[in-house]
C-alpha cells in the first residue's frame, strides 16, 4: 500500500515538474508577488494530488476496503497539509494573485493552466483542504468503500481547481467536473430518494452552466473583437475593462450569474438543494454544504464583481433583494421541517443569503464578512451534518418527532451540538457572529433597509435551531432513544478541529481578516474604478475611515 | 478498336478528350476499393469459418493503409495548397483528407467490433467487411467530391452498402425491417437529392462545384426560384443522411434494428460523410447564397437538437435512446455548419472526430451487452450492470458522460468549439439553445448510468425478474482493443486537445480548379 502511495507521489511530482518550468515565465503576468513564486508549484499540487489519490485509491484491490480508506485519507490529509502550506507561504498584505502557476494548455485559444491564490480564495482552499479529510473520517460508507473514496478525492481536486483557476476555460472545466463525483456519491450512497436527488442536482447545475458556457465564450470572443488577441485569461480580460460594451457586459454577467445562482443557491433556484443535501450520504452533505455551495458565491466574487464590475453594481439591488428573500425564506422553511437534515439544508439557504447580501453590498466590510461567512458556514454546517449523520447512525431516523431527550442519554454529544448550533445561529464569541456582523455592517452602509430585514433572519435562525434542539435533546427520554450512544472518541477527534476553528475564529478573527482585507479592498477598488458605485468613506478601514462620520461643520471646525 | 468501328459507321470523329488521372491523389480511395476487391476474392477461396478473424484484420489493415496514404497527401496540401484532379471532379484539400481519416477510423472501430459480433451470432463471413470497405470508399468520394454527380455517386456507394449492412443479421426480423425501412426512405432521399442536382444544374449550367462557385462570382441570377428549389432539395437529401429533423424518422428504427457494430459505423462514418457533402456543397459552392440557406439550417439545427434531446428522454430502449442522442449530436454539428465560417467548419470537423470515439465506444459496449441475439437493449436489462461488469460499466459511463459534454473529455471540447463558432457568428441564441438541449440530453445519459449503478425506476424493476441474468459476459480481444481505442480517444482529446484542434483548424475546405 505504501508503495502505491509512493508511486502516486512521484507521479504527482513529475507532473508538477512539467508545469513548474513554465510557471516562472508566466508569473509576471499580473501579479505583484511574481518574485516570491516558489520552485515547488504548490497550487498545481493542490489539484493534482487528490486526483492522483483518486487514481491510486481506484487501484487498490476491491477486497481490501480498509486499505482503500487509508490511502484515500492519507491523500486527503496530505492535500490538507499542502493547503496549510499555501496558507503559510501566502504573503499577508498584498492584494494580487500569489503562488501563480501557468502552463499553456490549448495554444490556439490562449487557454492555459493558470492558477493563483489571493486573500479571497486562500481560506476557501484551506477550508476545502481541512474539510475533506474530516468528511472522509466522519462519514463512513456501508458498502463499496473504494469508489466512494475515489469519488471524494476526485471531488476535492475539482473544488480546489475552481477556487484556484484564473483562466475562464479552466474554471469552467473544474466547475462542471465537480458534478460528476457528487452525482455518483449521491446516486450510489445516498438515502431513499437518492436517484431523484442526484439527477435533479446534476441537471439544475448543468442548466446553469449551460448559460455560463455561452457567456464565457462570448466574453472571450467579444474581448477579441475589441482588438485584443483571443484569450481566456481572467486577469487580462478583467484588467482591460471597457473592451466589452456596457449593455453586453450586463447580459454576460447575467449568464454567469445564473450558473452561480443555481450553485449558491439564490432563492428561486434553490429547490435542488434540500433534496440533494438530505439524500446525500453524510460525507457528501458535508462537502456539498461546506465546500460546493461556496463555488457559487466565490464565482460571484471572481466572475461577477471582478470580471464585470459595472454590471455587478447594476444588478446589485436585484441580487441583494434575492439574498434577503433567501435569508427569510430559508429560515421560515427551515422552521417548518420535520426532518432534521432537511432543516439544516434549508438553514444553508438562509446562510448563503447572508453571503449574497454581503457580497453585493460591495463594501469592504460586506465583502470581508461574505468571505469569512463562507468559511464559517462551511465549518459549522459541515459539523452539523456530521452530527446529524451520527444521530442517523444510532437511531436510523432523521425525523425530529422520533428523537427526544437525547441530552440525558448523551450529554457530551449534546454539548458539542450546542456549540456548533450556537455558531450557526451567530452567537457572539463564536465564528458565525463575526461573519454575520460584518456582513450586516457592510450591507447597512449601502443598503440600509435590506440589512434591517436581513438582521431579522438572525433571530429566526435562533428560533428554528433552538426549537429543533429543544425537541431533539430536551424532554423525557423514551424507550426508543434510551440507548442512544455517547460521543465516541473517534467521532470526537473528527469534530475537534472544527470546534477549535469555531472558537478561534469567533475570538480572534484578525489573522484571517488581515489576509482577506487587501484582496477585498482591491476588488472594491476594481468596482469603483469601473463605473460602479462608490462605497461611503466610512466603509473604508484605516485612518481615513473616520472622515466619513464627520458632519460637515465638525470637519470645518477641526480644520480651522 | 471500338473507335475504329464507330469511325466506320458515323464517319470521322474526334477522339474523346479524357482527363488525365493523377493516381497518387486518389490513393486512399484506391486502397479502400482495392482492399475490398482483394478481400472478397481471397475470402471466397478460403474456408467459411476461419479460426482467426483475419477478415477483420485485413479490413483494419486496409483502413489503416488508407489513413497512411493520407499522410503524404496532407503534407503536400499543407505545403503547396489544395488542388483538384480528374477534370476538377475530385478535390484534394485538408477537409477531404481529414474526413477520410475519420471515416477510415470508424471502419477500424466497426471492424474490431464486428469480429466478435459475427462469431457470437454465427454469421461469419467476409461480406460485412467488404461492404464496410465499399461503403467507406463511398464516404471518401463524398468527402472529396467537387462535382454534384460525383457526390451522388459517392452517396449511393455509401448508402447501398449500408442498406445491406443494416440487414446483415439474417435471423433477426428487426434487422431485415431496418434494412427495408432504411432502403425505402434512403431511395426517396436520393431521388430528392438527384432532383436537386438537376435544378441546380438548370440554374447554373454546371454540376461542378468549382464552376458553380465561379458562376456565382461572375453572374447575378435575375430569377432565383429554380436555384432555391434546388438548394432546398439538396438540403433534404443531406438532411436525411445526417439524420436532421424532420428527416430523421428512420433513425431510431434503423439503429434499433441494425446490428450494433453496424450502427457504430452508421452513427460515425456515414454521418461524417453526410456532413462532408453538406459542408462542401453548402458552405463552399453555395456560400454566396448563405443568406438564403443559413436561416433554414439555423432552424433545422434547433429542431434537430430539441427533438433529439426530448424524444431521447422518453425512450426505454438503450439503442433507441442513443439513436435520438445521435440526432441531438447532428444538431450540434449543424450549429457549426450554420456559422458558415472557417471556425464553424473546423468545429464541425472537431465534433465529428471526437464524436467518433465516444459513439464508437458507446455502441461497442452496447454490442457486448446485447448478448447473443443482439436483443437485450431495454433499459431494464442494464440494471445492476455496475456490479456485474464494473469495468464495462465504468467505460460506458465515461462514454455517456463524454456525450453529455463533461469536461476533460472530447465531448466537452466538441461542444465548446461549436458554441464558440456560433457565438463568433453572432448566433447567441442558437448557442444557448444548443447548451440547453445538452442539459436535456444529459438527463438521458444519467438515466442509463443510474440504471447501471443504482438500479432502475420502480416501474421498471418489475420487468427485470422475467429472465434470469445470462452467464458470464465474454469480451473478445478485438472488442477490447476497440474499447481501449475509444477510451484513449475520448479522454485523450479531452486532456490534450491541442493536436486535434490544430489539425481541424488546418483542415480547411477549398474549391480550386486544377492544380498539379
Amino acid at each position: 500500500m505504501s508503495a502505491l502511495a509512493l508511486v502516486g507521489a512521484t507521479a504527482a511530482a513529475a507532473a508538477n515538474a512539467a508545469t513548474s518550468a513554465t510557471s516562472a515565465s508566466a508569473a509576471n503576468a499580473a501579479t505583484s508577488a511574481a518574485d516570491a513564486s516558489p520552485q515547488f508549484p504548490v497550487l498545481t499540487a493542490l489539484v493534482v494530488l487528490p486526483a492522483v489519490g483518486a487514481l491510486v485509491t481506484g487501484l487498490v484491490s476491491r477486497r481490501r476496503p480498509e486499505a482503500a480508506r487509508q490511502v484515500a485519507v492519507l491523500f486527503a490529509v496530505l492535500t490538507g497539509a499542502l493547503s496549510i502550506g499555501a496558507l503559510v507561504l501566502f504573503k499577508t498584505g498584498t492584494p494580487g494573485f500569489q503562488l501563480v502557476d501557468k502552463a499553456t494548455w490549448i495554444k490556439d485559444l490562449d487557454i492555459s493552466w493558470f492558477l493563483g491564490i489571493d486573500g479571497i480564495s486562500l481560506f476557501l482552499v484551506v477550508l476545502t483542504g481541512v474539510l475533506f479529510p474530516i468528511a472522509m473520517l466522519g462519514g463512513i460508507p456501508h458498502h463499496d468503500e473504494k469508489p466512494f473514496y475515489a469519488w471524494l478525492l476526485m471531488l476535492e481536486a475539482g473544488c480546489m481547481g475552481v477556487f484556484l483557476a484564473l483562466d475562464l476555460f479552466v474554471f469552467f472545466v473544474m466547475f462542471e467536473i465537480v458534478l460528476v463525483p457528487m452525482y455518483f456519491l449521491i446516486a450510489g450512497w445516498g438515502y431513499e430518494r437518492r436517484r431523484y436527488a442526484a439527477i435533479k442536482f446534476f441537471l439544475y447545475t448543468m442548466l446553469g452552466s449551460a448559460f455560463m458556457l455561452v457567456g464565457l465564450v462570448a466574453t472571450a470572443v467579444l474581448y477579441q473583437r475589441a482588438g485584443h488577441p483571443l484569450t481566456f485569461n481572467l486577469v487580462t480580460i478583467a484588467t482591460n475593462q471597457g473592451s466589452i460594451a456596457t449593455t453586453t457586459a450586463r447580459w454576460l454577467f447575467l449568464s454567469f450569474a445564473v450558473a452561480f445562482a443555481v450553485k449558491v443557491p439564490v432563492f428561486p433556484l434553490h429547490t435542488w438543494l434540500p433534496d440533494a443535501h438530505t439524500q446525500a450520504p453524510t460525507a457528501g452533505s458535508v462537502i456539498l454544504a461546506g465546500v460546493m455551495l461556496k463555488l457559487g458565491t466565490y464565482g460571484f466574487l471572481r466572475f461577477g464583481l471582478y470580471l464585470f464590475p459595472e454590471a455587478a453594481t447594476w444588478f446589485a439591488p436585484a441580487m441583494v433583494t434575492l439574498g434577503v428573500i433567501g435569508i427569510i425564506y430559508g429560515a421560515v422553511a427551515a422552521a417548518m421541517q420535520r426532518d432534521l437534515k432537511r432543516l439544516i439544508a434549508y438553514s444553508s439557504v438562509a446562510h448563503l443569503g447572508f453571503i449574497v447580501l454581503g457580497t453585493f453590498a460591495i463594501t469592504t466590510q460586506g465583502l470581508e464578512g461574505g468571505v469569512l461567512q463562507m468559511v464559517n458556514h462551511g465549518i459549522s454546517t459541515g459539523a452539523l451534518f456530521l452530527l446529524v449523520g451520527m444521530i442517523y447512525e444510532r437511531r436510523h431516523t432523521r425525523a425530529i418527532a422520533e428523537l427526544r431527550g437525547l441530552q440525558r442519554a448523551a450529554p457530551i454529544f449534546a454539548a458539542v451540538f450546542t456549540v456548533v448550533m450556537m455558531s450557526s445561529i451567530g452567537v457572539p464569541g463564536l465564528n458565525g457572529f463575526v461573519g454575520e456582523f460584518l456582513t450586516l455592517l457592510g450591507a447597512f452602509l449601502t443598503r440600509r433597509w435590506w440589512a434591517v430585514v436581513g438582521a431579522t433572519g438572525v433571530i429566526v435562525a435562533a428560533l428554528y435551531l433552538l426549537w429543533a434542539y429543544q425537541r431533539v435533546f430536551h424532554g423525557k427520554l423514551d424507550d426508543a432513544n434510551a440507548d442512544f450512544g455517547e460521543l465516541r472518541l473517534r467521532e470526537g477527534l473528527v469534530l475537534a478541529p472544527l470546534l477549535g476553528i469555531i472558537v478561534f475564529l469567533g475570538v480572534y478573527p484578525k489573522p484571517v481578516l488581515d489576509r482577506i482585507e487587501p484582496s477585498v479592498k482591491a476588488l472594491v477598488a476594481q468596482v469603483e474604478n469601473n463605473g460602479g458605485q462608490r462605497q461611503p468613506p466610512v466603509a473604508t478601514t484605516g485612518t481615513s475611515a473616520r472622515e466619513g462620520t464627520f458632519v460637515r461643520g465638525e470637519r470645518k471646525g477641526a480644520g480651522g | 478498336m471500338i473507335g475504329a468501328v464507330v469511325a466506320q459507321v458515323g464517319g470521322p470523329v474526334a477522339p474523346i478528350d479524357t482527363p488525365r488521372v493523377v493516381w497518387h491523389a486518389l490513393t486512399p480511395l484506391l486502397v479502400l476499393l482495392g482492399g475490398a476487391v482483394v478481400l472478397v476474392v481471397v475470402a471466397s477461396l478460403r474456408p467459411r469459418r476461419p479460426r482467426i478473424g483475419w477478415h477483420a484484420i485485413v479490413t483494419i489493415l486496409v483502413a489503416l493503409g488508407a489513413i497512411g496514404a493520407v499522410v503524404p497527401l496532407w503534407r503536400d496540401v499543407h505545403r503547396n495548397g489544395p488542388f483538384s484532379v480528374m477534370a476538377d471532379a475530385v478535390g484534394v484539400d485538408g477537409f477531404s483528407l481529414f474526413l477520410t481519416v475519420v471515416i477510415c477510423a470508424s471502419v477500424v472501430i466497426a471492424a474490431l467490433l464486428l469480429d466478435g459480433y459475427l462469431r457470437r451470432e454465427s454469421l461469419e463471413g467476409p461480406e460485412a467487411y467488404v461492404l464496410l470497405l465499399l461503403s467507406a470508399s463511398g464516404g471518401v468520394i463524398m468527402a472529396g467530391a467537387n462535382d454534384l454527380i460525383v457526390m451522388f455517386l459517392g452517396l449511393e456507394v455509401l448508402s447501398i452498402s449500408v442498406y445491406v449492412l443494416a440487414g446483415l443479421h439474417l435471423r433477426r426480423l428487426r434487422s431485415g425491417e431496418a434494412a427495408l425501412k432504411y432502403f425505402l426512405l434512403g431511395a426517396f432521399s436520393s431521388a430528392f437529392f438527384l432532383y436537386g442536382i438537376a435544378l441546380v444544374y438548370g440554374a447554373t449550367g454546371s454540376t461542378n462545384l468549382v464552376r458553380i462557385a465561379d458562376f456565382f462570382a461572375r453572374n447575378t441570377l435575375s430569377d432565383e426560384r429554380l436555384l432555391l428549389a434546388g438548394i432546398a432539395l439538396l438540403l433534404v437529401g443531406f438532411g436525411f443522411k445526417v439524420a436532421a429533423v424532420p428527416f430523421h424518422t428512420w433513425t431510431p428504427d434503423v439503429y434499433q434494428g441494425s446490428p450494433s457494430p453496424v450502427v457504430a459505423y452508421m452513427a460515425t462514418g456515414v454521418k461524417a460523410a453526410g456532413f462532408a457533402g453538406l459542408i462542401r456543397v453548402f458552405v463552399l459552392a453555395l456560400g454566396p447564397y448563405r443568406l438564403d440557406w443559413q436561416p433554414v439550417v439555423y432552424w433545422l439545427a434547433i429542431l434537430t437538437m430539441v427533438v433529439g434531446a426530448v424524444l431521447a428522454v422518453v425512450q426505454t430502449d438503450v439503442k433507441r435512446m442513443l439513436a435520438y442522442s445521435s440526432i441531438n449530436h447532428a444538431g450540434f454539428i449543424l450549429v457549426g455548419v450554420q456559422a458558415a465560417t472557417r471556425r464553424g467548419v473546423s468545429s464541425a470537423l472537431f465534433y465529428l472526430a471526437a464524436y467518433l470515439f465516444m459513439v464508437g465506444g458507446s455502441f461497442g459496449i452496447v454490442t457486448l451487452l446485447g448478448r447473443r441475439g443482439d436483443g437485450r437493449h431495454r433499459l431494464a436489462d442494464y440494471e445492476g450492470m455496475g456490479r456485474r461488469h464494473p469495468v464495462l460499466s465504468m467505460l460506458f459511463a465515461v462514454f455517456l458522460l463524454a456525450q453529455a459534454g463533461t469536461p476533460l473529455t472530447g465531448g466537452f471540447l466538441a461542444k465548446f468549439y461549436v458554441v464558440q463558432a456560433a457565438v463568433e457568428a453572432r448566433s447567441f441564441w442558437l448557442a444557448l439553445a444548443a447548451m440547453v438541449t445538452a442539459v436535456i440530453s444529459a438527463f438521458l445519459y444519467l438515466r442509463i448510468i443510474l440504471a447501471m449503478y443504482a438500479g432502475g425506476d420502480a416501474d421498471e424493476e418489475a420487468s427485470t425478474s422475467e429472465a434470469a441474468p445470462p452467464g458470464r459476459l465474454r469480451v473478445p480481444p478485438m472488442a477490447r482493443l476497440a474499447l481501449a481505442i475509444a477510451l484513449i480517444g475520448t479522454v485523450g482529446i479531452g486532456l490534450v486537445p491541442g493536436p486535434l484542434t490544430r489539425t481541424a483548424r488546418d483542415a480547411t475546405p477549398a474549391l480550386v480548379s486544377g492544380g498539379r
